[in-house]
């Protein structure tokens, strides 16, 4: 992290400046000075991001801040993700910088991807000077204009008097209720404008109301719903793991014997080890998770939004299922399935509410019983033949093995993060860091830098694509400036392996623009980097080349060959029935 | 190779009864039926701020929500705006668009008026000016007014609902007509019934 003030030493533990024998005269207080102190308000303590000219008044002012201190990207989508990923690992909003322009879209991918995820982040921009917007300026684009429907709400900020107000409440918004991205664009005149005005602290205007507890006599009837039910659910999404509820989402399914299913946002929300786990339903999931979300007679989903990869197609989602939904955000209530009984609230409350409710516990042994022949019957098995390529899922539990047990671990998308969710076994919150509804490729290395800054004291790893992994291997440079102890594994099949195994489905194997014939040799361009670089390719190397990976004191790139025509099973094709997933390829 | 996992194959797993609609709704597979669509007028109340205007109709436009109108302007307090926006679309479809403005941070209020609320529309008419007389008998039968006249046209305002402008259009069509402009649908909720949704103060507003 960058060092500057170096005159001012800081205390290590809360980043206080103790007094600089600064002889300067006192710079002038400006709109810049305000953002800054909105972002000290807000308890920033790291933000992530790239120089430019129209943010450089800005980031003048941080020059000054003891207490935030700011991580140089190679790219601005990496300086997104890295937000984002320190969103979910920190559980307060992640904050980006970028200047005007090309600066302002190179972060509209991590944004969009933010917003998809509901993860919070604030993203600070750029502007030409007000006078100049709408002419075209030197690297003016409509930033606002770009980010309106990728964020929760944005601003353009008016004058030197009320900006750092705007930043506050960008701040509050990011944080509140259902979380998600905001952004300030910030004009250079604005910024280098004098003002006395100083900032309060992160906000919410009057309007926004969130509400925390369900309406009782819903909260009544669903209750009634679950006692009654014989094959009752827990779905459990996202919404569990920003709201902090996996503890009461545990209780409730220890208390009243349900079964518990995620999806993949909420993977580490409820232990995947537990005998009531079913981990992950959906596209990917396990064919138990789907078998139940397909059968089961009361499903009570937990802050989620039923998104495509889920359901499948709508038609065959949950059929037999009375809805139990509790959601913070109304607008997910019967958007794409119809909840039977709305409960609009935080997740942690409206799981308590229900539990209070609670006058009986379902008779759900058959239920369980069936859930666990389900879990014999479809087990994620994998073989591993000596003479054929190095299986991924073999990769990933090794690595699970060898790692303690609330490592992180981040993903770019494809089938390696397919194979990350099923083969790890997630046990706490906040440890699987992925691009879920945006399905970004390149998401994994800025992410395990975000979340290593988040949390230096917990192992990261981050499991690539080869093409992931080239999307923004470039961050790299910054792992190793910043000094991040994080383990880069790249799951090489020098293909991109998920449109790979589609066209194999779906388009007769006719591989176009999939195979990618030739790939660097990611070993050495790690070493380029400065960071450590190895190459495995049997199965007899794995073990001491994963030790060697998580010894290295800095970043290190575990370049593994995989087997190039392995495929991610189960599969519920794309509007497909969830109930009749594929095991194998003759099966789509 | 890929060796794909163990397991029962799809035809030998059992299958649910059940079933649901587009909407999600568990229906009688029997008797499936699309929900019929309906024409709803929405008042909604914003802070009078740039890109307002811009969020709300960029919403409809990227959640595929039909709009017919959309007004806006100024009300009696000068900090705010007020969009009525008249749509057509199912039940479910037209909860959502509530739902979704109510996300939108300058968004104070968001009303669906009842059937009896007042709305009207105002419509310029640049109609043929051949036969003046019979124009201005027209434009009277409307109550319309007319506002401007050369030789070649005469141009009538017209105000009233939207089927009265539709009629209206219609009647000077055999006249001829040059060209139309109109409005959208303005309204207001009838008698002392506010167009502010005071009852539920954001506490929906995510
Ligand atoms: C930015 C972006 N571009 C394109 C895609 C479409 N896509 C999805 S998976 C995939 C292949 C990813 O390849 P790789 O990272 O090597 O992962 P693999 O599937 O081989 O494990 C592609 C191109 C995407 N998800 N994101
Ligand atoms: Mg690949």
């Amino acid at each position: 992290m960058s060092e500057r003030a170096s005159t001012a030493p800081t205390d290590g533990a809360t980043g206080e400046a103790t007094p600089a024998e600064d002889e300067e005269p006192p710079r002038p207080r400006t709109g810049a000075t305000s953002v800054v102190e909105a972002l000290e308000n807000a308890g920033v303590e790291y933000c992530f991001g790239v120089q430019g000219g129209a943010i450089m008044p800005v980031y003048d002012a941080l020059y000054d801040s003891q207490a935030v201190r700011h991580v140089t990207m190679a790219h601005e989508q990496g300086a997104a993700h890295a937000a984002d990923a320190y969103g979910i690992v920190s559980g307060e909003p992640g904050v980006c910088m970028a200047t005007s322009g090309p600066g302002a879209t190179n972060l509209v991918t991590g944004i969009a991807d933010a917003s998809m995820d509901s993860d919070p982040v604030v993203a600070l921009t750029g502007q030409v000077p007000t006078e100049f917007v709408g002419n075209d300026a030197f690297q003016e684009t409509d930033t606002t204009g770009v980010t309106a429907p990728i964020t929760k709400t944005n601003y353009f900020a008016s004058g030197a008097d009320t900006v750092g107000d705007d930043v506050s409440e960008a701040f509050g918004l990011a944080a509140a209720g259902r979380p998600g991205p905001t952004l300030v664009d910030l004009p250079k005149d604005v910024t280098q404008d004098e003002t006395d005005h100083e900032p309060g602290p992160p906000t919410t205007p009057d309007t926004y109301q969130v509400t925390e507890r369900a309406d009782p006599s819903a909260v009544r009837e669903a209750a009634d719903t679950i006692e009654a039910a014989n094959k009752p659910l827990l779905l459990v999404g996202g919404g569990v793991i920003k709201g902090d509820a996996s503890e009461e989402v545990r209780q409730f399914a220890n208390t009243y014997d349900v079964p518990v299913t995620t999806t993949m946002p909420a993977v580490g929300a409820f232990p995947e080890d537990h005998e009531l786990a079913l981990e992950m339903a959906g596209m990917h999931g396990t064919g138990y998770a789907n078998m139940a979300i397909t059968h089961t007679d009361c499903l009570v989903a937990v802050g989620c939004r039923f998104d495509d990869r889920l359901t499948g197609g709508i038609e065959t989602f949950a059929p037999d299922a009375e809805v139990v939904h509790v959601d913070i955000d109304p607008a997910e209530i019967s958007k794409n399935v119809k909840a039977d009984y709305p409960l609009v609230g935080d997740a942690a409350t409206v799981v308590t509410q229900l539990d209070e409710a609670m006058r009986a516990t379902p008779e759900t042994k058959k239920w369980r019983a069936t859930c666990q022949q389900w879990k014999s019957e479809y087990p994620m098995d994998y073989a591993t033949p000596d003479d054929e390529p190095l299986k991924p899922q073999f990769v990933v539990e090794a690595f699970d093995e060898a790692t303690e047990d609330d490592a992180i671990v981040t993903t770019g998308v494809g089938q390696h993060q397919m194979w990350a969710v099923q083969y790890w076994q997630y046990t706490e919150p906040r440890t699987w860091v992925s691009s879920h509804g945006l399905g970004t490729m390149g998401y994994g290395l800025p992410a395990a830098i975000g979340a290593k800054v988040a949390a230096p004291d917990t192992q990261v790893v981050s499991f690539e694509g080869d093409g992931s992994f080239l999307m923004t291997m470039q961050e790299l440079s910054v792992a190793v400036r910043e000094n991040l102890d994080i383990t880069v594994v790249v799951l090489n099949n020098e293909h991109i392996g998920m449109v790979r195994q589609w066209q194999d489905a779906f388009y007769d194997r006719r591989r176009m623009a999939s195979e990618y014939h030739w790939c660097p040799d990611f070993a050495t361009l790690a070493e380029g980097f400065g960071a450590k670089g190895i190459t495995v390719a049997e199965y007899d190397e794995v073990a001491d080349a994963i030790t060697e990976a998580l010894e290295y004191d800095g970043p290190a790139v575990l370049d593994c060959y995989i087997d190039p025509e392995e495929n991610v099973y189960p599969m519920v094709p794309s509007g497909g029935d969830n109930g009749q997933f594929a095991l194998e390829e003759g099966h789509l | 190779m890929s060796s794909g996992l163990p397991g029962p194959a799809p035809t030998e797993r059992p299958t649910p009864e059940g079933r649901r609609n587009k909407q999600g709704i568990r229906i009688d597979p029997e008797v499936e039926a699309e929900p019929a669509t309906r024409r709803a007028v929405i008042s909604v109340l914003v802070e009078h701020e740039p890109g307002v205007l811009s969020k709300v109709s960029g919403l409809f436009s990227r959640r595929q929500f039909n709009i017919e109108s959309l007004t806006v302007g100024p009300t009696e307090n000068d900090s705010r705006a007020r969009i009525t926006v008249v749509t057509e679309e199912s039940d479910p479809g037209i909860d959502q668009i509530e739902k979704q403005l109510r996300k939108q941070i300058p968004v104070i209020s968001v009303k669906e008026l009842p059937e009896n609320a007042i709305n009207r529309e105002l419509a310029l008419v640049k109609v043929e000016a051949e036969n003046p007389d019979q124009v201005a008998a027209v434009a009277e039968m409307y109550d319309a007014n007319t506002v401007d006249a050369c030789p070649e046209t005469v141009t009538v305002e017209i105000t009233g609902s939207r089927q009265k402008i539709a009629a209206a259009v219609e009647t000077f069509e055999r006249f001829g007509v040059h060209e139309v402009t109109r409005t959208g649908t303005a309204a207001l909720a009838r008698g002392s019934e506010s167009t502010t949704d005071d009852t539920t103060p954001q506490s929906t507003n995510q």
